[in-house]
C-alpha cells in the first residue's frame, strides 16, 4: 500500500533527522566549548610565567557533557517540560460537556489513525491553538487551549485533533519536541555565557590585562574568540529558524493526513479560518515551542503574508495557502464521490 | 559446492515460507482485532440506546413509532451475526437514530436537557468511532485479502488457513459520509 509506504518513509525520515539533530547539537556544543578553550589557550600562551595559562580544555568537557545531558533530558522529559511550560493540565475526568466532547474526539481520531489514545491536556488560554508532543505514539500528548474548545464546532475540533494525531503518527512530535528542548537550552546557554563574559570584562579582565601586558595579542586567538562570541549571539536565532524550517514542511503534510483521517478536509479549512480570525497571541505558549502548534501562537507580521521573507521566518506556512490546499482536497473528494467511486481518498 | 548452493536455496525457500506464513497470520490477527474494535463500539451503542429512549420517552410520547423503530432496529442489530448481516442491521439502526435525532430538533426543551445532550454526544461519538473502526477494518481486511490472493503468497495461504475476510460494505451513499448528527452544541458553524 502506497499510504503505508509514505508513512513509513516519513517516520524513517523523522527518526533519521532526530538522530542528526542530536549529533549536530552535540557538535555545536563541542565547538562552543573547545572553540572557547582554543581561543583562551592561544591568548594565554604568551602570557608571562606565573599568570594564568589555559591548558585544560574544561569548557569543552563541561559543554559536551551538558549537551549530552540536555539531549537525554529532552528525550526523556521534553514533552513534560513543554506541557509544563504552557501551564497545561491533564484532562482525566471530563467535567463539562465540552471536555467530554474533546475526549471523545481524541478517542475517535486514535481509532481512525490506529494509534493508542494519547493523553489529553488543556492549556488555560483564551486564544484558540493546539499542539502535540511526545517521543512516539505511546508517550504522545495532545493539548488544546480553552479558547479552541470555545470557538470550534465538533467537526472542526475533530479536524484539529486529526491534524495533531497526524503529527504523532508521522513521528513529527519526536523531532519537534527534541527541538523545543534544544532551543530552550541554547537560549539559556547563550544568555548565561553572555552574562559570564560581560561580568568577566567588567571586572577588569585578567585576559585583557595579560594580553596588554605581553604587548602582542595572538591574532588567531582573537579571530577565534570573535567567531566564538558571534556563534553565541547568533545561535538562539539560528536554532529558532531551524525549528521553523523543520516545522513548516510538516504542516502541509499533517493537514493532508489529518484530512484523510476525518475524510473531511472542509472541517479543517474552516477551523483554520477561525484560528486565523483569532488574532490575539497565545500568551501561554512561548516562542521556544511555537513550532509545535497548529498555528503560530504569536501571529505577527508574517503569519498571513506570503513571499520569500515570510517563508523564511514564519514557523508555519501562510494559513491562506493551507486553506486553499484543503479546499482543493475537498473539491477532489466531492468530484470522486459524484463519480461514484467507493474507494477512500 | 553444488550441495552448498542447493542447501542455500532450500534454506532461502524455507525462510521465505516462514516469513510469508507469519505475514499472513499477522494480518489475519489484525483483521480479527479490527473487528473486535468495531464490536466494542457497537456494543456501546446498543447499551446507550435504551437510556436515550427512556430519557426522551416522556417528552416525545406521540412519536411512538419512531421510538419503536429505534428499539426494534437495535434488537435486530444485537441479534445479527456475520459481517454482512451486522452491516445491514447497523445501517438501519443508524438511520432510525438519525430520524429520532432529527425529530428532537422540534423539542427545544428536550434538547436543552443536560442528560439528552450528553447522550447525544455519546451516541455521535460512538457512531464516529464505528465509522473509523470500520475504515480501519476494511483497510486491513483488503490488505489481507489481496495478500492471500497474490502470487507467490497464495502458495502458503492454504497452510495459514487464510480465507478472504468479508468487508463491511456501505449500502447507500447517504450513509457513506458518516452522518454527523450533532445537536449537542449550539456553537456557530455546528
Amino acid at each position: 500500500m502506497s499510504d503505508d509506504a509514505n508513512l513509513f518513509a516519513q517516520q524513517q525520515s523523522n527518526r533519521r533527522r532526530s538522530t542528526w539533530l542530536i549529533f549536530g547539537f552535540i557538535l555545536f556544543f563541542a565547538w562552543v566549548g573547545f572553540g572557547g578553550d582554543l581561543a583562551f589557550w592561544l591568548l594565554t600562551a604568551d602570557a608571562p610565567p606565573g599568570s594564568y595559562h589555559h591548558v585544560v580544555p574544561f569548557i569543552g568537557i563541561v559543554s559536551i557533557l551538558s549537551a549530552a545531558a540536555i539531549c537525554w533530558y529532552s528525550w526523556r522529559h521534553g514533552a513534560e517540560r513543554v506541557l509544563w511550560a504552557t501551564g497545561a493540565w491533564e484532562l482525566i475526568e471530563p467535567a463539562t460537556p465540552e471536555q467530554k466532547q474533546l475526549v471523545n474526539v481524541v478517542e475517535e481520531m486514535a481509532i481512525a489513525s490506529g494509534l493508542p489514545r494519547p493523553r489529553v491536556w488543556i492549556v488555560p488560554d483564551a486564544d484558540p491553538n493546539a499542539f502535540a508532543t511526545g517521543r512516539d505514539a505511546a508517550t504522545a500528548s495532545v493539548a488544546v487551549t480553552e479558547g479552541l474548545l470555545a470557538t470550534l464546532s465538533r467537526d472542526e475540533l475533530q479536524a484539529v485533533v486529526a491534524h495533531e494525531m497526524a503529527h504523532v503518527r508521522n513521528l513529527d512530535v519526536r523531532l519537534m519536541t527534541l527541538l523545543a528542548g534544544m532551543i530552550g537550552a541554547i537560549a539559556l546557554m547563550s544568555d548565561g555565557m553572555g552574562r559570564m563574559i560581560g561580568r568577566g570584562s567588567r571586572a577588569g579582565g585578567r585576559w585583557a590585562g595579560g594580553r596588554r601586558g605581553s604587548g602582542k595579542g595572538n591574532p588567531l586567538g582573537v579571530i577565534i574568540l570573535v567567531l566564538w562570541l558571534l556563534t553565541l549571539v547568533v545561535a538562539p536565532v539560528v536554532s529558532r529558524l531551524l525549528a521553523m524550517a523543520v516545522s513548516r514542511k510538516r504542516e502541509y503534510l499533517a493537514d493532508a493526513t489529518g484530512a484523510q483521517l476525518t475524510r473531511n478536509p472542509m472541517a479543517l479549512a474552516s477551523a483554520l479560518e477561525k484560528l486565523e480570525g483569532a488574532t490575539a497571541a497565545t500568551q501561554s505558549i512561548s516562542q521556544g515551542a511555537a513550532h509545535l502548534c497548529i498555528v503560530d501562537p504569536a501571529p505577527g507580521l508574517m503569519s498571513s503574508k506570503e513571499g520569500f521573507l515570510a517563508d523564511f521566518v514564519a514557523s508555519h506556512p501562510p494559513i491562506r495557502q493551507r486553506i486553499v490546499r484543503l479546499k482543493g482536497m475537498a473539491y477532489q473528494q466531492a468530484k470522486r464521490e459524484t463519480a461514484g467511486a467507493v474507494s477512500p481518498p | 559446492m553444488g550441495t552448498i548452493i542447493l542447501l542455500a536455496i532450500i534454506a532461502g525457500i524455507a525462510l521465505w515460507v516462514v516469513g510469508a506464513y507469519n505475514g499472513l497470520i499477522s494480518l489475519k490477527n489484525q483483521v480479527v482485532n479490527g473487528w473486535k474494535q468495531i464490536d466494542v463500539q457497537l456494543k456501546r451503542r446498543h447499551d446507550l440506546i435504551p437510556n436515550l429512549v427512556n430519557t426522551v420517552k416522556g417528552a416525545m410520547d406521540f412519536e411512538r413509532s419512531t421510538l419503536d423503530a429505534v428499539i426494534s432496529a437495535r434488537n435486530r442489530a444485537i441479534g445479527a451475526t456475520g459481517v454482512q448481516q451486522t452491516a445491514k442491521a447497523e445501517g438501519e439502526l443508524t438511520q432510525a437514530l438519525g430520524r429520532l435525532f432529527a425529530l428532537t430538533e422540534a423539542y427545544p426543551d428536550l434538547k436543552a436537557t443536560k442528560n439528552v445532550a450528553q447522550l447525544q454526544e455519546e451516541l455521535t461519538s460512538t457512531e464516529n468511532k464505528i465509522g473509523f473502526a470500520r475504515q480501519l477494518y476494511n483497510d486491513v481486511a483488503t490488505q489481507y485479502n489481496t495478500k492471500q490472493m497474490q502470487f507467490p503468497t497464495n502458495l502458503v495461504a492454504g497452510l495459514a488457513k487464510a480465507s478472504p475476510a468479508e468487508l463491511w460494505e456501505i449500502e447507500d451513499a447517504g450513509e457513506r459520509a458518516v452522518p454527523m448528527v450533532d445537536l449537542s452544541s449550539n456553537k456557530p458553524g455546528a
